[in-house]
Order: structure tokens, then sequence, then C-alpha cells
């Protein structure tokens, strides 16, 4: 029972990870209809620039929030310089600066931080953090602060004109641009977003899977069945989505191994963890390719 | 009256297509004028060129500046409320937050606070639905949000589009009627693109015949409508 609680746990500590960087992808995705495959290398990359920021002495929180501004930044010079001058590019086109952009980010990182694998600290305090044996000090505040960052993301885009602009661009370019709205700015000020939420995603999990180039590539597969699941238009659908993949993934696990104590027979464990959420990518994608959230969109010919 | 809005020369492409040959015209302050002609006669695309939604060349002067080629929010925020073809309702927000949007860009908050209330004044029927999602409103309903949020740009002129489009007679005699006020109480100048041209001839104080791209015909109202060929062709008698 102890260990079932802490598969929970730990699933929604992984799920509120994912729900963040799919929450980047959709936040993208539903301003211009392309998800970003570089999500995940540019919030390894903030990650790793919070971490030299730590290693130069800055506490961790500190370093948190500077990297968290800097990827705000670096999102929107990325959207202005080289996504604008693409705007009429075909889908293609878009696609391939996307995967450019991930193997720009993943050899950059390597080369001026090595390819080394680093340990990341957690700041959250063993002694007075977690509930023991359910769930860890680093897994509870994991899903504290991603918790803190989609509430303050929800009533941004909720409550603020700035964030009812930012939605009316995604939802109506033009006509966003008819009430006096800079559309081109509203684009740039979601991918620095997204690159911030991203960034919270790296900096949260790379305690839990190391420090190193290739620590969000899972993540971002992950992330994206999340997406996928809660329907790739809906933000909220990809928090929820976020969470129940990690859960989800943790628990398939778990009862695999049941299965293998009870009969000897091993099925599925932790090694095929990956092998899950692209399961639940074709299932979705056959099954219900709006998601669980999503609305289906009906186009007369 | 001197001229709010005056175009000369227009011309405006698709892509490789040229849709204006040679449009010009003028919209006194203060008045409603209203641009006639067939399907593909190039009406709408008039109105988008003013806001540089299309690729054009030639002038366009409001309120004496030169605005051909700015952007169109830059051109908007000039005052010039342009109500579309389709009515551009923001379907997944609420009817509230699509008219907060159209005063996100002004600075005197409290004024626009004050327009609400007088848009509501003009429409009862929006601030019964104001928590409602807009997508879900009738299609009459839709075009009195289209013409609530122009005005809660507080609008010097107002490009309207086929206003009349799709909607019920009672509810196009209803839609007009406001245009009216708006016109007189809030001293809004109007350019009026309509199929129906009976019903915009009694509204405007000018017309203007578009075929094909250029202008042909041009005169207070009361003269269009007694003009043979566009009674002929437009009003159908």
């Amino acid at each position: 029972m102890e260990q079932f609680l802490q598969q929970i746990a730990s699933g929604l500590a992984n799920g509120a990870i994912y729900a963040c960087v799919a929450l980047a992808l959709v936040m993208i995705y539903v301003s211009t209809d392309h998800i970003n495959f570089a999500q995940g290398e540019m919030a390894m990359f903030s990650t790793y620039i919070s971490w030299q920021l730590m290693t130069w002495g800055l506490s961790f929180w500190v370093a948190f929030i500077l990297a968290v501004v800097f990827s705000f930044v670096l999102g929107v010079i990325i959207e202005r310089a080289i996504l604008r001058p693409l705007h009429n590019a075909p889908v293609l086109s878009i696609v391939v600066v996307f995967i450019g952009l991930l193997a720009i980010c993943n050899s950059m990182a390597g080369a001026i931080w090595s390819y080394l694998i680093k340990e990341f600290p957690s700041p959250f305090p063993k002694s007075s953090f977690g509930i023991a044996g359910v769930i860890g000090p680093h897994q509870l505040g994991v899903v504290m602060v991603t918790l803190i960052v989609l509430g303050l993301l929800f009533i941004f885009f909720r409550y603020t004109p700035l964030g009812l602009a930012m939605r009316a661009a995604a939802q109506n370019p033009q006509m966003a641009r008819l009430v006096g709205v800079r559309v081109d700015w509203m684009l740039a000020l979601g991918w620095g977003l997204a690159a911030a939420v991203g960034a919270v995603a790296g900096i949260m999990v790379a305690h839990i899977v190391y420090l190193d180039p290739n620590m969000m590539g899972g993540i971002l597969l992950y992330a994206f069945a999340s997406a996928l699941v809660g329907g790739i238009g809906n933000p909220g659908g990809a928090v929820v989505g976020g969470f129940i993949v990690g859960v989800l993934e943790n628990m398939v696990a778990y009862a695999g191994n049941q299965i293998e104590k009870a009969t000897g027979i091993y099925i599925i464990g932790n090694g095929e963890k990956l092998t899950v959420a692209l399961i639940i990518v074709i299932t979705v994608l056959t099954v219900k390719p709006a998601g669980l959230f999503g609305r289906v969109v009906v186009k007369r010919v | 009256m001197a001229a709010l809005l005056e175009v000369k020369g227009l011309k405006a492409f698709y892509g490789q297509t040229q849709s204006l040959y040679d449009v010009g015209f003028e919209i006194p302050d203060g008045g409603i004028t209203t641009l006639l002609g067939a399907n593909g006669a190039g009406k709408t695309t008039t109105l988008r060129a003013i806001c540089n939604m299309v690729r054009t060349d030639g002038t366009i002067r409001f309120d004496g500046k030169d605005i051909a080629g700015q952007a169109t929010e830059e051109i908007v925020r000039l005052r010039i409320a342009h109500v579309p073809e389709g009515r551009g309702t923001f379907t997944t927000l609420t009817v509230d937050e699509n008219l907060r949007i159209a005063a996100y860009t002004r600075r005197d908050k409290a004024a626009a606070h004050a327009d609400l209330e007088r848009v509501f004044g003009y429409f009862p029927r929006l601030k019964e639905r104001i928590q409602q999602q807009a997508g879900t409103l009738s299609g009459g309903e839709q075009q009195m949000l289209a013409i609530a949020r122009a005005l809660m740009l507080r609008p010097r002129l107002m490009l309207l589009d086929e206003p009349s489009f799709g909607l019920a007679p009672l509810i196009v005699q209803e839609i007009f009627r406001i245009l009216k006020r708006i016109n007189e109480d809030d001293k809004v100048s109007i350019l009026l693109v309509e199929q129906n041209a009976a019903l915009a001839l009694d509204l405007a104080t000018h017309a203007y015949v578009l075929e094909t791209g250029r202008v042909v015909m041009s005169g207070p109202s009361s003269v269009v409508k007694n003009d043979e060929n566009v009674r002929k062709s437009y009003l159908g008698y």
C-alpha cells in the first residue's frame, strides 16, 4: 500500500513537470498552429543557466528567478529574430527551424558545459518538507511550485487586459488587429511565456533526472502525450493531461511489477515507461484525436 | 464639410490578382456614405484596403494625414473601427471580454467604462448575455456585438461590411435604426458596404457605385437612388 501511494506521489511530481512542458507546447500551438520541438531543449538550456548562476554563488531561488527571466527574454528574441521572418513560410520550413533550434540548444549546452552528467540540488529541505512514506520533499516541492506557476498563468490570462489581448490574438488574429492589438508582439510574448514555463519545468526536474544536455528528450515526449490527452488546443486540458500521464506511467509500471511478483512473468516495468507515453500518443490519435477536453473542429467543405 | 477620409487612385491586389483599379471617394466628417456594387465589385476589398489588410497602392488620407501602408493595428488606433464581413466574433471569449478587448488600447479607462454602459443602452440584449460565450450568440446578436465592439474603440469613422448579411428583416431594421443613432448622437462617421441597396440608400447621405474595381457613379443618395441604371441593377424596379 505504501509503495502504491509513493508511486502515485512520484507520478504527480512527474506529471507536474509534464504539465508545464505540455502547457508551453500548447501556448505556442494555439497561437501559431505549430508544435515547438525545441521546447524541451530550450528548457534544458535554461536549466544550465540556473546551474551556472548557482556555481557562481547565487542561491537556488535567485538563480531560479534569473534563469526564468532569461528564458522569457530568449523566447521573445527567438520569436522576433528567427520565426518572425518566416511568418508566411510553409509548415515544413518552420519544422526544420524547430529541429535546427533543438540541435543548436543541445550542442551549445554540450559545448559550453560538456556532456558529463551533473548533479542538481533540490531547494526543498528534507526535514520540514514532504510526508514520510508518502511523498518525498522534492516531489511535494515540485508539485507546489508548478501549481503556483500554473495558477499565476491562469490569473494572468483570465484577469489581465494583456492576457485577454493574448487570448484574442490567438483566437482570431485578424480581428485582434482590428481592435488595435499588436498581434506580432503577442506572439513573441507567448513564446517568452512558454520558454519561461519550460524553464520552471527544467529546473524542477533536473534534481530527479540529473543535469545533462539530453535530459529533456524523454520529457518532451511525455509532454506531447499530455498535450494530446488533454486536447492539443486546450491549455487547461494540457495541465490535467500532464498529471494523468504522470500517474498513468507509474501505475502501469507498478502493475507490471506486481504481476511479475505474483506470476514471475515479466510484461512491463520501469524500463518501458517511455513506451507507455508512445502508446498513449498512438491511442489518443486513433481513438480520440481531439483529446479528453478538446473540441472537434468541423470544417465545411 | 471637410472630408474625414479621402481615398484617391486606390488599387488593391490579392497575390497576382488585382481587384481594385482606381477607386476614389471622400467621406464627409459626420456623414454616412455607402458603397454599392454587385458581388465581386470590390466593396469589401475597399474596406480592407483602408485598414491595410490587403496589398494596396494609392493615397488614403484620414483627417488630413496619409495612412496608406501603416500597420492595421496602428490605423485602428487612429480610431477607425472596422466591423468586418462575418462579424469577427471572438467565439471562445465571453461577450464581456469581446467588448473589453476593444478598450484594450484606450488610456481613458473611466471613459471606456462609461462607453460600455452607453453601448448596453443601444444593445440591451448584449447586457443580458454578458457572461455567455460569444460563439453561442445568434447571428443578429453577433452583429450587434460587432457594432458594440467597434463603438468601444470610440471611433471617429466606422467601416461596416454588410451588417444586414444573413439576418431577419426585423433585426436588420433595428440595427439600421441604431446605426443612425450612432451617427447622430455620437458623431461617428460611417462608411457602409451593403448588398441591400434600398436600405443603404435610405440611411446614407452619399453613395458610390463600384463595378469591377472602379467607381462608376457617385453623388447624393437621393440622386443615385433615382438613376435609372442603379434602379435596374441594384434596386430591382
